[in-house]
């Protein structure tokens, strides 16, 4: 009985879900949108594409999987630049009150800037690399955007470690780079995993739209192109590709960070 | 001169709405080996006392000396035990331990570090949760780890900030024995903060009350005569527990008395109230303030201010 409960709730109800919104996205293609291609005839065009996932038959025409790669790999140098640059940004406003009073209002004015804003001036900041420029600019705009919350989340985390853990810190008389590693790293940790979370949701939100503005290959280049190629029903596969790879990300996220929680 | 000794304290702290006094003057003389016990309300500056001794705050005049040392910070010499534990929640019991012992004796080998850490997480009978996180054990527990951490720093004098607080009673006459056990054994200088006389007199060789705060200062010592091994079914019947008893408190219900008594707080009462979904609503442009019974009968109810 418990099992049949089990199961309902989390296989079946999933899938009435989206079996509603399959059924909403093909009445509307048939009633209101002409142009929405349909559930199946998406499948039938994009089937190329997932079920050979790496094939390469030209620079914007390869499997879907490969594209991720693609935007993948973009990411995770972006975002390996933002948490080494964000971590002990945040570690710095946390910890001094000067350094907070300086550059909390820059910041807070710089995150809510859009990557559709930075990425133009990536691409000035690197006209000088030729060929690279726009990967360069890709990685740069990413690294910008998603750097927030890991700044601002490591901030917080550790301005919240109690007088406690710094008092045993002091009676134990730690040095401070010892302080630093046994007792406000650790202490921060949760929190800074929270903003590394947040930051690589935020990346690959920007390389899609990085890549869509310079056409780079990749999950967002390619539904840029096939949209000007009209071919729509690429566009809804690279949506749910985007979509799905995000939702990975997230939880792949999530299980490290639940594993720091201490109680 | 006494081993700890308190010349003439003071320490108060600046707020917005000027500067208050905590601690007015406090003269204290610890003889080594002995067990006091410092005695009052809470929120008397009890433990701007003890962080004062542990040097993690500094006194605005006067002198602490230690040894004949002045204090000047915190330092391994003098073990605290904090009152709502202050373990590092990421680290086993064994880690936590550790973490003192590395810290306080480098040179000693890896075996060395490891069997002093054994031996005082031993001491405190928690040997079997070496390797559990502070999370997955009670506060009394807890508190145990606390104590092998201080007494792992071999200290010379060990300062209990209201060590047992925060536990129920149970645990908290289970730990009291410890204490006292540890003490006799290791034979060290201890500081107990307390808020229960009771505990002060059950542990301690001499008993002293603090009066209440702003400026609280130490009251008279009292020398607790009672033969040790104590035993605390009898203690309330001997008569030297009555008198000591009646002595302290008498001393912090006086000077309490002598506290002003005008409390300028202004208190607000949120104006919280169940909504009664009963009572119908208009459906188009319905009402912004939740609805009550009471507006729907006109009740009127009378506000009385708090505090007049």
């Amino acid at each position: 009985m418990k099992q049949g409960g089990f199961k309902l709730d989390w296989l079946l109800l999933p899938c009435l879900g989206s079996i509603a919104v399959i059924l909403l996205w093909w009445l509307s293609s048939k009633t209101w949108s002409k142009d929405l291609p349909d559930p199946l005839k998406t499948w039938n065009v994009s089937k190329e594409y997932v079920l050979e996932p790496f094939a390469k038959r030209g620079e914007l025409d390869q499997g879907i999987l490969r594209f991720t790669l693609l935007s993948l790999s973009l990411v995770v140098k972006g975002y390996a630049i933002a948490l080494i640059l964000g971590t002990p940004l945040g570690f710095c406003i946390g910890l001094s009150k000067t350094f907070s009073k300086a550059f909390d209002p820059i910041f807070q004015i710089l995150r809510p800037v859009s990557p559709l804003a930075w990425l133009p001036l990536g691409m000035v900041l690197f006209l000088g690399a030729g060929k690279n420029t726009s990967e360069l600019a890709a990685i740069f705009t990413v690294a910008i955007c998603s750097m927030w919350p890991t700044v601002l989340n490591t901030a917080a985390g550790v301005r919240s470690i109690p007088q406690d853990y710094l008092n045993v810190a002091k009676v134990l008389r730690l040095s401070r780079y010892q302080t630093l590693r046994k007792v406000l790293l650790p202490a921060a940790l949760p929190y800074m995993f929270t903003g590394f979370r947040l930051s690589l949701g935020i990346a690959w939100l920007v390389i899609v739209a990085a890549e869509m503005l310079t056409g780079r290959p990749g999950v967002g280049g390619f539904l840029w192109q096939e949209y000007n190629s009209l071919i729509y029903e690429h566009i809804i596969l690279c949506i749910l590709t985007i979509g799905i790879v995000g939702f990975v990300l997230d939880r792949l996220m999530s299980v490290v960070e639940n594993r720091l929680k201490f109680a | 001169m006494p081993f700890l000794h308190l010349n003439a304290v003071c320490k108060g702290f600046d707020s917005p709405r000027g500067r208050t006094e905590i601690l007015k003057n406090i003269h204290l003389e610890i003889e080594r080996g002995e067990f006091v016990a410092i005695v009052g309300y809470s929120g008397a500056g009890k433990t701007t006392l003890i962080n004062l001794i542990a040097g993690l705050t500094h006194p605005d005049s006067g002198r602490i000396t230690l040894n004949d040392l002045e204090i000047s910070g915190p330092g391994p010499d003098r073990g605290l035990v904090f009152q709502n534990y202050s373990l590092l929640p990421w680290l086993s019991v064994y880690e936590n331990v550790r973490l003192a012992v590395d810290q306080l004796f480098p040179n000693l080998s890896e075996a060395k570090k490891h069997q002093h850490v054994q031996e005082n997480i031993a001491r405190v009978g928690l040997t079997p949760a070496a390797h559990k996180k502070p999370g997955e054990l009670s506060g009394g527990m807890r508190q145990r780890v606390s104590v092998a951490r201080a007494l792992a720093m071999d200290p010379q004098i060990l300062l209990l900030d209201e060590p047992l607080g925060a536990l129920d009673a149970l645990t908290r006459a289970t730990l009291q024995d410890e204490i006292s056990r540890l003490w006799q054994e290791s034979n060290k200088t201890v500081v107990l903060i307390t808020n229960d006389v009771d505990e002060g007199i059950y542990l301690a060789d001499r008993i002293i009350p603090l009066s209440p705060g702003p400026a609280a200062t130490l009251g008279p010592s009292t020398l607790v005569d009672i033969p040790r091994p104590r035993n605390r079914k009898r203690l309330s019947f001997d008569p030297s527990f009555k008198r000591i008893r009646q002595q302290v408190i008498d001393f912090l219900l006086e000077s309490n008395k002598r506290r002003p008594a005008s409390i300028t707080k202004k208190l607000t009462l949120p104006e919280i109230e169940p909504e009664d979904l009963s009572v119908p609503r208009p459906l188009i442009g319905g009402r912004k303030t939740p609805i009550r019974a009471r507006e729907q009968h006109r009740e009127t109810i009378e506000r009385i201010d708090a505090g007049s």
